[in-house]
């Protein structure tokens, strides 16, 4: 049997326990509606004249498109239409494009070439699904094979395959100067020249799927005043429709997502693809048409939670004391980019975990190989490397002869410790964990480790030390055979000073006092409300912001397109560029004057 | 053979929200003729009870009961921009949005129940239950129903709100990796006690032991719920999960869930939890999202776990009975461990 606690005892004094609602175990709003089968997901919406949309993948890692005869495909039953690359109007995104990070670098079908096993090449629109697939199998394909790559460090080699031509170096160009993402933060080396114990590991984690019971999927339909409907079970409405928008280059307000509710999500739904697929399909044909993955699309093709590598060297006092920490992590993002370079960032600013390490350095890959595209999963960025550190914190304690648990005591970071990413942490509560978890488990711990605190400062901890620096890596480098080791360089050819940081970014402020909690209203007593503190760190980082910040009008749609059209990032009303033309006259369903046959949702039959 | 027993300890943080800010979400809260308020946002519940804890953030800050707030997700025409459901950004984004738009509702409430007691509004104070009274003097007082209709209907005052929360956009420095990555970190520690089978092989996890400080549990069942599943998501993604058995080679892949293999119900492994809750300043009453850390330590804690029991280094996920036996035999048998207690 399982149990839970609340320790209402620790950190009492910085809450306020007596709020109404907040904190009391209030039954789902929409339970109801899921135990008893009645919650509508997006496939219970089936239009009258539901059309069903299917892909044809490649069965190549890697291969030049020659041509695609779609000509029988197009005589069988039920196809209402084959379609193509040349069908999507913009046929190149990358996803966070929409915060504008990193470059198209993907298309929504594949064109010149396919750059992974399962990828889309064309798409078959027919009456029934059974039709679809049929028609799919005829569409001839002429491939020429190309030679392929899949792990990331071979990737990295100069006689690797360009996998995709928009990052010729199969890497995400950190900065537009890097081949990966720097930390450096004092000097791992001559901390490891001194160190009693250099401890050295490699750890991988495999590809794993995000395994939602209900596969990525949506359905579209025109709607009236020349609009489209979509209901998708997409993780990020406004993501999934300033894709759509983007890809198929029409104004925003031409799209009416509907969604909500996921039948699981796990990260596997950020991506943005079965949305723009399924409302292309309803602007090819005129009707509702449904895009979905079956289990193998979602299993084979879906992005899955991409392979890391990692490998991790300490050096580590013989009294369990980390003195430095260095890290080579090699992110498999598969053909396209999508949201891996990001997640190394994310990454990079957890690293050495939650710990107070003096000296930390680490060099971060993003690798492109000829495989499925990576995506989000449950801990992006955060899961590998804990994994990572975590089980060398284990090969310390070993290695120094201690108790586990004590040596992440020992070396916790605390209330006001310098993180590596020169920011100071607070509201840290990883001790008081330790402590816990070990006691119930009856793990015995020493007094001196049960009686450690978050709260007790550690003043030598709090400031930053002079750092060495390094330019190696230069993007193009590797490629070229001039760069030797994927390791953060021995040979450091810059120092930043010591107490070198920019400012902390805190929330933006209410725009209006009245937006503003009360401050006896906000449930915890520390004093400061909220919105106060970040407020003035604003003030103060916007004469330091890097001029490479991506400048956000304040008036702008947040999910207006970057690239094409220009237009679009007018705050006016968007017109629609390029109005899309349906290759043939919308003529079914009700006659009725002034009536969409299409609006109502639910079952019509 | 032997069944070895094991135990492995892990600890670990976890950040908040987008990573370097510039994801915005926003929330719209409005009162209905008779007082009952609902919020329109954009965020998606993946399950995990977003609707749920919107519904008692925005209850909390109006001060009125949560059978009286309804949360209508997600439709493009209707609710406002939200970034999405990821990067354990609902809570606090959302949440942080949710309670802006509630306060201004709020105060637009306090200022017309105010004109209908022609007392001061600062001087007024909600019960939770539906009533708004005079601090000090619980009977001078008017429902919420009655305000709202005084308000729309004889006063011309809406009862609404606006509210939206963004970390501004960041960068991190090509040197040195300077950033704000995010504005607080959730927190886990967690001990596995598991059996190693040396003729097969095979892990069998008995019983997790965890503490997971989580800001504040906004709600405490759905907090057991994530952190159950997350549990049994660690156990999984430690021994059994790939989609590429033979990573980097893409052979062998598995195409449904007969072949991609999971722990079945009757494994999930019994979990004692403890829940701290130490709030997080800029967080919605303190509260950071514990859904996506919970299933982090529990793969270092099955690795080490399974060192403690045979003494064999399993760096590579997942942890497959190759994988414990190739081990085992490369050393000449099992090797356990110091016995931790």
């Amino acid at each position: 049997m399982s149990s839970i606690e609340f320790r209402k005892d620790l950190f009492a004094d910085e809450r306020d326990d007596n709020l109404k609602e907040i904190g009391k175990p209030t039954i789902r709003q929409d339970i109801l509606g899921h135990v008893t089968g009645r919650t509508p997901y997006y496939d219970d919406h089936l239009f009258d004249g539901l059309l069903h949309m299917r892909a044809v993948r490649s069965p190549h890692h890697h291969a030049q498109i020659r041509s695609i005869d779609t000509s029988v495909a197009e005589q069988m039953p039920g196809v209402r239409r084959v379609a193509t690359a040349k069908d999507v109007p913009h046929n190149l995104n990358t996803l966070l494009s929409l915060i504008n990070f990193g470059r198209d670098d993907e298309p929504l079908c594949a064109h010149d070439k396919v750059r992974y096993m399962g990828e889309t090449v064309a798409w078959v629109i027919a009456d029934t699904e059974r039709q679809a697939r049929d028609a799919c199998a005829k569409v001839r394909v002429d491939y020429n094979v190309l030679p392929h790559v899949l792990d990331v460090e071979e990737a990295l080699t100069p006689n690797a395959p360009v996998v995709n031509e928009i990052y010729p170096n199969n890497t995400f160009d950190y900065h537009e100067k890097y081949d990966h993402q720097k930390l450096r933060f004092g000097d791992v080396n001559a901390a490891f020249a001194r160190a009693d114990h250099v401890i050295e590991a490699e750890y991988q984690m495999s590809p794993i799927e995000q395994a939602p019971i209900e596969t990525c999927g949506a359905i579209a339909a025109p709607e009236i005043n020349d609009r489209f409907v979509c209901y998708t079970n997409t993780q990020a409405l406004f993501f999934s429709l300033g894709t759509t928008a983007k890809l198929l280059n029409v104004a925003s307000s031409r799209l009416h997502f509907i969604g909500g509710t996921a039948g699981g999500g796990f990260g596997g739904k950020v991506d943005s693809i079965v949305e723009p697929t399924a409302v292309l399909g309803a602007m090819l044909t005129g009707r509702p048409v449904k895009f979905a993955w079956d289990r193998y699309e979602e299993m084979q093709v879906g992005a899955p939670r991409g392979g890391e590598r990692w490998r991790l060297k300490d050096g580590v006092m013989s009294d369990g004391t980390v003195i430095a920490r260095e890290f080579t992590g090699f992110f498999d993002s598969g053909a396209y980019m999508r949201l891996s370079p990001y997640a190394i960032i994310k990454g990079t600013g957890h690293l050495p975990g939650p710990y107070s390490i003096p000296n930390v350095a680490s060099n971060v890959y993003c690798c492109i190989t000829n495989r499925t595209p990576a995506t989000a999963m449950r801990g992006f960025g955060i899961t590998a490397v804990d994994f990572a550190i975590e089980c060398q914190m284990d090969k310390v304690a070993e290695a120094v002869g201690m108790n586990p648990v004590e040596l992440r005591i020992l070396n916790a970071y605390r209330d006001g410790d310098m993180k590596a990413h020169r920011r100071k942490a607070k509201n840290t509560a990883l001790i008081e964990c330790c402590q816990v978890a070990a006691a119930k488990a009856d793990w015995a711990i020493s007094r001196q480790a049960a009686q450690q605190s978050s709260l007790t400062p550690m003043p030598e901890r709090q400031n930053i030390p002079e750092t060495v620096t390094d330019t190696e890596g230069l993007i193009g480098e590797r490629r070229q055979g001039r760069v030797a080791s994927t390791s953060p360089s021995t040979q450091s050819n810059g120092r930043v000073p010591a107490g070198t940081h920019r400012e902390a970014i805190g929330g933006a402020p209410v725009q209006n006092p009245d937006m503003q909690i009360d401050a006896d209203r906000i449930g915890h007593k520390m004093g400061s409300s909220p919105t106060q503190i970040p407020a003035a760190a604003t003030k103060a980082a916007a004469p330091t912001a890097p001029p490479a910040a991506p400048s956000v009008p304040a008036a702008a749609p947040p999910v207006a397109p970057v690239a094409p059209p220009p237009a679009a990032t007018v705050p006016t009303p968007p017109q629609p560029a390029a109005p899309y033309s349906p290759s043939a006259p919308f003529s079914r369903g009700t006659k009725r004057p002034g009536s969409s046959p299409f609006t109502s949702g639910f079952r019509r039959r | 053979m032997t069944i070895h027993k094991g135990r492995g300890f892990a600890c670990i943080n976890y950040p908040i929200g987008m990573n370097l800010g510039g994801d915005p979400s926003q929330a719209l809260v409005h009162s209905t003729p008779d007082g009952k308020f609902m919020v329109a946002l954009s965020s998606i519940d993946l399950g995990q009870g977003m609707k749920s804890v919107t519904r008692q953030i925005a209850s909390e800050t109006l001060g009125v009961p949560v059978e009286d707030v309804y949360v209508d997700t997600a439709d493009s025409d209707t609710g406002p921009h939200c970034m999405g459901s990821f990067a354990s950004r609902g809570t606090h984004r959302v949440g942080n949005a949710v309670i802006r738009a509630a306060a201004e509702a709020r105060k637009q409430m306090m200022e017309a129940a105010a004109e209908e007691l022609e007392v001061n509004a600062t001087d007024l104070d909600t019960d939770g239950a539906g009533n708004i009274h005079v601090k000090g003097a619980p009977s001078k007082s008017i429902t919420i129903a009655e305000t709202a209709i005084a308000a729309q209907f004889k006063q011309g005052r809406t009862l609404s709100g606006r509210g939206i929360f963004l970390i501004p956009p960041s960068e991190a420095d090509p040197e040195t990796g300077d950033m704000t990555p995010v504005t607080c970190f959730a927190h886990a520690a967690l001990v596995v006690d598991l059996e190693v089978d040396d003729e097969t092989g095979e892990v069998t996890v008995n019983h997790i032991n965890s503490a997971y400080e989580v800001g504040r549990a906004l709600n405490p069942k759905l907090v057991e719920q994530q952190l159950i599943g997350g549990a049994w998501m660690g156990v999984s993604h430690a021994l059994y999960e790939t989609t590429e058995p033979n990573y980097p080679a893409r052979d062998h892949g598995p195409e449904d869930f007969n072949t991609y293999l999971q722990p079945g119900p009757g494994q999930i492994v019994p979990h004692d939890i403890a829940v701290l809750e130490r709030p997080a300043e800029d967080a919605p009453y303190g509260g950071k999202g514990p859904g996506e850390m919970c299933a982090n330590p529990v793969l270092p804690a099955v690795a080490n776990a399974i060192y403690n029991a045979v003494g064999v280094r399993c760096d590579y996920l997942p942890i497959t009975p190759e994988k414990v036996l190739r081990g085992i035999r490369e050393q000449g048998g099992a090797r356990p461990q110091a016995v931790r207690a």
